[in-house]
């Protein structure tokens, strides 16, 4: 790889960054969670959140889609400030959230769960394209969503957004959970979710599945950023990493 | 003509007729309580005067307006709806992420204080609702006279409750609102308009009662205690279906009717107390409801 290229990597996205975040505080309730985060992510970048449990990733995420109780500070979208909006509105400009815990509707079949959220804007992947890269969902579109496994409850999670024409994912933890070869095919998913264009920020405490699908990686802590670890990097960083993430 | 257990055929067929009737009544309003109840998790006390309201407002535009049944059929549950939702935005919407007894106890609140007006404006003698014209009359099916009114109520009713359960169950809509009631963050991050979602399923609901309210006009005299007498045995059918199970509110209410009916044949006295002895009996053996999920 050239010098050029992990340069690239390393500063911050040139040009205006499609997520801008700065100074992002976030409370769930009494409890103050996020301490400032400062990133930026840029057009069709895949960004991973690492860090321990509880240091606020699954918090900026929520804090991003504001869904968090309350927060402060800068989030702008393509230009857009988005702090003061109602998630419906963030959403329509173009975010999409994959919950931690999926969110699959189990009053909704997999048909239904998959074609609950409205479509946004153009863009967004046509249905059969979805079933293509999700088979296992078309065999099983009549039944209900929470009687899938949990590997395909986590596709249909990824693939429900995918019709929204949203351009910025993020995606919480995809591979919680799953098996070895689930989350294989997850991280191809991801890649040819890149391929296609999408903008996708990825929470993750598997660092070697977020070694291999992302092009950087902020370590959180204690609900702050506290490093920027280019992809390339990160096997130089290991030792850092492992001091960051206590594994 | 057969006679079973000693009772004549007329007897039998006319007790089922008013079961029946009875139950869809109790059909429409448990399915109002239901829809409510399984989105905003407000158990709606004033449901049985909004019910009342339906059939004043079908009154009010014949008396004061000049129009007729029909009209009212249209227009009365959506009036009432509208009420409704003036409710849900000012003060409901207020209750949400309180305990499920404040909802009960402010629409609890709201059915005294709208009884209350209409007892002091028109008293509780009641006043008369014709049967329109082109229902009255009705067939001799030789065993039985069907009176139209009372066949069009239920032909009514049927196609209510189940035009509604299509919508609930198979439609695009319907998948916004039970999604939405098991996580309404969630569904509001994917762009959806939940409050608004809630306020028109809130005035849904009532109006529903609103438009049972019309067609009991006819039936039984308007008065402001009909909604009254009425809510406690829709709300006994409601925990036997099962609390929020659509499908269970509008099977459970024709089956309470038609079992109510069969009873004032073949033990009349206890006609008035058999839907709380089947809902005791439910609670014992599946707290959840006949139709209910278990939590």
């Amino acid at each position: 790889m050239t010098d050029t290229t992990v340069e690239r990597h390393a500063a911050a996205p040139a040009g205006t960054p499609l997520l801008e975040v700065r100074n992002l505080q976030g409370w769930y309730g009494e409890s103050h969670v996020l301490h400032g985060m400062d990133f930026d992510v840029g057009e069709g970048e895949v960004v991973t959140l690492l860090g321990r449990n509880g240091a606020g990733k699954t918090s900026t995420l929520a804090a991003v889609m504001g869904i968090l109780g309350k927060r402060t500070g800068s989030v702008a979208y393509n230009g857009t400030e988005t702090i003061g909006m109602q998630p419906r509105h963030i959403a329509r400009l173009g975010i999409a959230l994959c919950p931690e815990e999926r969110g699959i509707f189990s009053s909704l079949n997999v048909e239904e769960n998959l074609m609950l959220p409205p479509r946004i804007q153009e863009g967004g992947l046509p249905v059969e394209r979805i079933y293509e890269l999700f088979p296992n969902l078309l065999e099983r579109r009549r039944s209900q969503g929470t009687k899938l496994s949990g590997g395909e409850q986590q596709m249909l999670a990824i693939a429900r957004i995918l019709r929204t024409g949203a351009r910025l994912l993020l995606l919480d933890e995809p591979t919680e959970g799953l098996a070895p070869v689930i989350v294989q095919q997850i991280g191809r998913t991801i890649a040819a979710l890149k391929a296609e264009g999408f903008t996708i920020v990825l929470v993750e405490q598997n660092f070697r599945f977020a070694a291999s699908v992302a092009d950087r990686h902020y370590v959180v802590d204690q609900g702050r950023i506290v490093d920027m670890i280019p992809g390339e990097a990160l096997e130089a960083n290991t030792d850092k990493l492992h001091a960051y993430l206590g594994v | 003509m057969f006679e079973l257990l000693g009772i004549p055929p007329q007897v039998m067929m006319g007790q089922l007729l008013l079961g029946l009737i009875n139950g869809s009544f109790y059909a429409v309003l448990s399915l109002g309580l239901a829809v409510i109840f399984g989105l905003l998790n407000i158990i709606n006390f004033s449901h049985g005067a909004q019910y009342m309201l339906g059939a004043f407002v079908a009154w009010m535009l014949l008396t004061y307006l000049g129009l007729g049944y029909w009209w009212a059929l249209v227009l009365a549950p959506v009036i009432v709806g509208a009420t409704g939702l003036a409710l849900e935005r000012v003060a409901l919407s207020r209750l949400y992420h309180l305990d499920h007894l404040y909802g009960l106890l402010l629409t609890f609140g709201v059915a005294l204080i709208i009884q209350g007006l209409f007892r002091n404006y028109y008293g509780i003698s009641g006043q008369p609702y014709q049967i329109p014209g082109a229902l009255a009359g009705g067939q001799n099916l030789g065993f039985m006279f069907l009176p139209n009114y009372r066949a069009w109520v239920v032909v009514a009713s049927v196609v209510v409750c189940f035009g509604t359960w299509f919508m609930i169950e198979k439609t695009r809509l319907g998948a916004y609102l039970r999604a939405a009631t098991e996580n309404p963050v969630l569904v509001g991050a994917f762009g959806i308009n939940v409050p608004r979602l809630i306020a028109l399923t809130y005035m849904f609901g009532v109006g529903l009662a609103g438009f049972a309210g019309v067609l009991a006009a006819p039936i039984y005299s308007v008065n402001p205690n009909m909604g009254a007498d009425l809510i406690i045995v829709v709300f006994a059918v409601v925990v036997i279906g099962g609390m929020g199970s659509i499908m269970g509110a509008i099977l459970t209410g024709y089956g309470i009717g038609l079992v109510e009916g069969l009873t004032r044949v073949f033990y009349p006295e206890g006609s008035a107390v058999v839907i709380f002895v089947i809902m005791a009996i439910v609670l014992m053996i599946k707290p959840e409801g006949l139709f209910g999920r278990t939590a």
